[in-house]
């Protein structure tokens, strides 16, 4: 292009915001989509969990109570000082027999109570019978169980769902929290190294 | 008299009676429930995540209506019943987030948004009022050519066919 210099200098701005009004909205959209596509990916191998609040407990001592056992089961009832008698790290599950990720989570925890990890049960929200019944069925990981009825414990530990495990060092501070059901993966992947290295700590 | 009138009393609480069933978690003392009201509006249902506790039939936002009520007919203050809240389930629950360090950026987008817009106005009207040049003779000459006769004695207003 040849012509009048004065014009010639104004004159390749021009394209090049033309292309940059072309290019940006298309690199915003890329970028929006590549992270909606990591979102769904991580919803799909469940490493994004939306509703994954974080505990505002974590690096706490569990909060002080003190729960009345389950009526007819021979299992000693739950306060917090019981949380200090075990001099290693331990496991609070909160649960319902009326929850169905339980059921999904149980066999996990009758695993950690097999490998000799103390799990203490809060029994949220449940009547005592049916409370009985799934243990009598699905097999009894507690040894401690804290029953729960009108939920006010569970608020204290800022408990919003069935069921949600906590892991705490034997000083008795949380040091993890999950909410939700704790599958083989979240076993394998979190609570038992956590607990192995607390262990040795 | 005294049976009339106490058929009366009868008579104008009987409508109350399902209505107060139903809002068997609301306090008596409508200064402390508004304010109650006022509190619960603010936090938020973990269940549901995107309703006040104040609107969700969630049993968890229930008992917290209720812890709210309890402390707030004790006594406490807004910012203790908050404080309460807050320190079991952290800043999620607040449905107005804390202005912190970390929280400055979601707090700031609004301004920084209206400041970019506005500064991008500004940058499109100061081009646009920059005035298009005269052709110099040579363009002119350069433009004729390229345009040809034809258009060229069109921009004299002679249409052709």
């Amino acid at each position: 292009m040849s012509g009048n210099a004065d014009q010639d200098a104004a004159r390749p701005a021009r394209p090049s915001r033309r292309k940059l009004m072309l290019y940006a909205p298309l690199a915003v959209a890329g970028v929006g989509g590549l992270g909606f596509w990591a979102m769904l990916r991580g919803l799909g191998d469940g490493s994004f969990n939306p509703r994954g609040v974080p505990s505002a407990l974590i690096g706490k001592t569990a909060p002080e109570f003190s729960l009345p056992g389950v009526e007819g089961l021979d299992l000693p009832p739950l306060s917090s000082p019981d949380l200090l008698t075990f001099d290693r790290p331990i496991v609070v599950n909160f649960w319902a027999s009326w929850c169905v990720p339980c059921i999904v989570e149980h066999p996990q925890l009758m695993a950690l109570h097999r490998q000799g990890v103390p799990v203490l049960g809060i029994n949220y929200k449940d009547r005592a019978p049916d409370a009985r019944n799934f243990l009598t069925r699905h097999g009894n990981p507690f040894t401690r169980l804290g029953a729960d009825f009108p939920g006010r414990t569970a608020i204290d530990w800022g408990v919003y769902g069935v069921p949600e495990s906590y892991v705490l060092d034997r000083r008795g501070v949380i040091r993890w929290r999950w909410a939700g059901p704790i599958t083989p993966e979240v076993m394998s992947e979190s609570i038992v190294p956590l607990i192995r290295s607390l262990g040795r700590a | 008299m005294a049976r009339m009138l106490s058929l009366l009393v009868l008579l104008l609480a009987a409508p109350l009676a399902p209505a107060s069933a139903q809002i068997a978690d609301r306090l008596a003392d409508p200064v402390a429930e508004a304010r109650a009201r006022e509190i619960g509006r603010e936090l938020r249902c973990l269940v549901c995540q995107n309703q006040s506790i104040e609107d969700s039939e969630a049993d968890l936002a229930r008992d917290l209506r209720r812890i709210v009520r309890e402390q707030v007919s004790r006594g406490a203050s807004h910012d203790e019943v908050m404080r309460f809240v807050h320190d079991r389930y952290g800043d999620f629950v607040l449905l107005r987030p804390p202005f912190r360090l970390s929280t400055l950026l979601l707090w700031a987008t609004p301004v920084l948004a209206l400041l970019g817009g506005l500064f991008a106005i500004w940058r499109l009207r100061r081009r646009r009022a920059v005035p298009v040049g005269e052709l110099t003779e040579a363009e002119r000459a350069r433009l004729a050519e390229r345009l040809g006769p034809s258009l060229s004695d069109k921009s004299q207003g002679e249409p052709r066919t």
